[in-house]
């Protein structure tokens, strides 16, 4: 019920585009896409997210990565990662 | 000797196939050795023999197989499932969802990642970080370096061998101040410095007359010396010609040189006919012939001369201002200044603060002096022209340093505030209108650049510390030569945003120029109006003496008499009345000036007065 209506009022803010929730195995749990893209997302992102992670944690043992931020020319990747799970979220910049 | 072998064949026998067989070596010719040829040979001994000590190496080539490179693509597979779920299978897979989406450990996550997430959606809402935000600017050329100079060279006077061979001379050479300096006019990498002492009546006997030549690169040994008869308070190369130089003397002589011919003198002036001080100005003029020069002395007086001919000058001005031609009564000069695109006009500067402007082509002596300016308490040690409005000039004297217009003569449009070291020598940047240089008694270097700021130098820098006595700048702007008392020559190389032209500079230098001067100009009028009321008021008595000349002598007098009685008990009365009805009197009073400043007939105060006091009556 929490997790519907978070999902949701991230999903109603102004250029959100899709909404993702992946598991440590990349299994989608929530997604607004479709499955191909859905599956494709997961394993493309988990994998950067762990190599950032493993990026910041040998630079400073006691940091964690936080958040990911993509930006590309269309629109921007955003990716809050935690132990078992990843949200992605994939937004228009408003222009 | 020949060696010769013949080989015959019959002519029958051409053609046969060759039948060849083996034979021993025959010894066909042998020469022995000649002993004798031995002794046209020379024995060389040791002979040289190269020899190279490497490790041997040896070149291999080879040829690689090419790298075969292909383009693949991945195809994302869904996989992770746990075993026993089918990921085909649709209903396994949402079961599978369900139960995760039941687990607490998810519901805390999203819910913490739901927040930080949201919090970065809003941000990119809220503002566009990659928007082109300053783009109609345009990219300002900043001056980032602050304002520098820096020494590219220090020429002291080189201790002259001579007096360490000579036993009688000094060793200590007595050192001089370096008075003067001048650039060579093309090159800029020479440059003629006059070295004399200024004390008075300094002893003489050790110290040497030369003046010298230094040429940048080589700043132990001058290039040339100058051996004149007295030492040189001035020197100038000759724009036109740069082997030709002019110096004016400590006895008041005039001596030119030409580089060619060596450091003795080409010509020196009569003594009779020269200065009887110090010569401390001395400049070329614009001519054809480009031989000729002026020059300028404490003793008052301005000569012109003729280089060819320097036996007397070809013209002569007394600095008298009160234009009667009285050497008494003249100003001893000690600056002068000519701008060449002006060839008529020049200006003096004297020890008494005065800058008089004169006019060489006037007709008769006294009309040759047009305009005096003073403002300075001391001698004016510097004069110059702003190279880029020559109406505009810069004047080094006392403690301050002056900016005047021609127009205004009253006073300067602009000065610098009072320093606490007198001001020794000053001149404008030929770069950059606003900016000019100048040295202190203290040692130092000041540099003005009043579009940025106008109280005090941009940039004061400490050369050295006896006081510096002559500054002048290289044609280019960006070198700038000073001269100390004890003969140390600095020069110094000032940074870029000196010497190079800022946009608009020469509109806002205008603007100021002309603000300044108008200004003044009211200020001027102003006083102008003040002192003539003031004359008018005291003249208004006088004049009616003028009125009727019919009258005797005896008349006149009685009438003068009477008439200025009755205007001072007018007065009275009025100022009487004025103290009773101030508000009454002073409006009265205001009318009586103000009829007074605006003409100068005489009737009018008279005819006032008298209607005034028939007022009052009735």
């Amino acid at each position: 019920a929490e997790v519907e209506e978070t999902l949701k009022r991230i999903q109603a803010h102004k250029g959100v585009a899709a909404t993702i929730v992946i598991n440590a195995e990349g299994i989608p749990i929530r997604t607004t896409l479709d499955n191909s893209t859905t599956v494709q997302y997961a394993g493309l992102l988990h994998q950067l997210t762990m190599k950032a992670r493993s990026t910041v944690r040998d630079i400073d043992p006691q940091n964690d990565l936080t958040f990911l931020r993509i930006r590309s020319k269309k629109h921007e990747i955003m990716v809050a990662p935690d132990k078992e799970y990843l949200l992605i979220v994939i937004q228009n910049p408003c222009e | 000797m020949e060696i010769i072998y013949v080989y015959t064949r019959k002519r029958s026998e051409f053609g046969r196939p060759c039948s060849f067989s083996d034979r021993p070596a025959k010894v066909n010719v042998d020469i022995p050795p000649d002993p004798s040829m031995a002794s046209s040979f020379v024995l060389r001994n040791p002979v040289d023999s190269s020899v190279q000590h490497s490790s041997d190496m040896s070149e291999h080539e080879v040829n690689t197989e090419r790298v075969e490179v292909e383009s693949r693509g991945v195809n994302h597979v869904e996989g992770g499932w746990p075993k026993d779920i089918n990921p085909q299978e649709v209903e396994q897979t949402i079961r599978f969802r369900k139960k995760v989406e039941k687990d607490e450990n998810y519901i805390n996550t999203i819910t913490h990642l739901g927040a930080l997430m949201e919090h970065c959606v809003k941000q990119n809402n809220a503002i566009n970080i990659y928007e082109d935000y300053f783009g109609e600017e345009e990219v300002a050329e900043v001056e980032d370096e602050p304002p520098s100079a820096k020494t590219i060279n220090v020429i002291s006077k080189l201790i002259s061998f001579f007096d360490v061979l000579l036993p009688k001379r000094d060793p200590n050479v007595t050192k001089r101040t370096a008075t003067h300096l001048s650039w060579h006019p093309n090159t800029c990498k020479k440059l003629a410095v006059a070295y004399s002492s200024l004390e008075f009546q300094q002893n003489m006997k050790e110290m040497s007359f030369d003046s010298y030549i230094w040429d940048l690169e080589n700043p132990n040994k001058p290039e040339l010396v100058l051996k004149p008869t007295s030492p040189l308070v001035s020197l100038e190369y000759n724009p036109k010609d740069s082997h030709v130089l002019v110096g004016g003397c400590y006895n008041g002589q005039m001596a030119y040189w030409d580089t060619r011919k060596g450091g003795l003198p080409v010509e020196v002036s009569t003594v009779e006919f020269s200065h009887r001080d110090p010569v401390y100005g001395a400049i070329w003029l614009q001519s054809k012939t480009g031989t000729e020069c002026f020059s300028a002395s404490t003793d008052g007086q301005v000569l012109w001369w003729d280089i060819r001919k320097l036996s007397e000058p070809t013209e002569t001005l007394v600095l008298d201002i009160t234009r009667k031609g009285l050497l008494e009564n003249a100003l001893g000069a000690v600056t002068l200044e000519f701008e060449p695109t002006m060839p008529t006009k020049f200006m003096v500067g004297t020890e008494q603060g005065i800058v008089i402007a004169c006019n060489r082509k006037a007709k008769t002596p006294p009309e040759k002096i047009t305009s005096t300016y003073s403002g300075h308490h001391g001698p004016v040690y510097a004069l110059a022209r702003n190279p880029f409005y020559p109406k505009i000039f810069l004047t080094v004297g006392d403690w301050t340093a002056r900016i005047w217009s021609e127009e205004t003569k009253e006073s300067s449009i602009m000065w610098t505030k009072y320093h606490l070291s007198y001001l020794t020598d000053g001149c404008w940047s030929t770069v950059r209108p606003a900016v000019f240089f100048t040295t202190r008694s203290d040692g130092t270097l000041d540099v003005w650049d009043f579009l940025f700021k106008q109280n005090d130098p941009s940039l004061s820098l400490k050369v050295c510390d006896e006081p510096l006595s002559s500054l002048r700048l290289q044609d280019n702007g960006c070198v700038v030569g000073c001269g100390s008392k004890l003969g140390a020559v600095t020069l110094l190389e000032i940074s870029s945003g000196f010497c190079t032209l800022q946009r608009n500079e020469k509109n806002l230098v205008n603007a100021m120029f002309e603000r300044e001067t108008k200004r003044e100009k009211i200020l001027e009028a102003r006083h102008r109006e003040m002192r003539l009321k003031e004359r008018a008021r005291s003249e208004g008595q006088e004049m009616e003496v003028e009125e009727m000349p019919v009258e005797s002598p005896h008349d006149v007098l009685e009438r003068t008499r009477r008439e200025f009685f009755e205007v001072i008990e007018a007065e009275l009365q009025r100022r009487a009345r004025a103290e009773t009805q101030p508000l009454r009197g002073k409006v009265k009073d205001h009318a009586g000036e103000e009829e007074a400043a605006q003409g100068e007939e005489s009737q009018l105060p008279k005819d006032r007065e008298e209607e005034e006091e028939e007022k009052d009556a009735a």
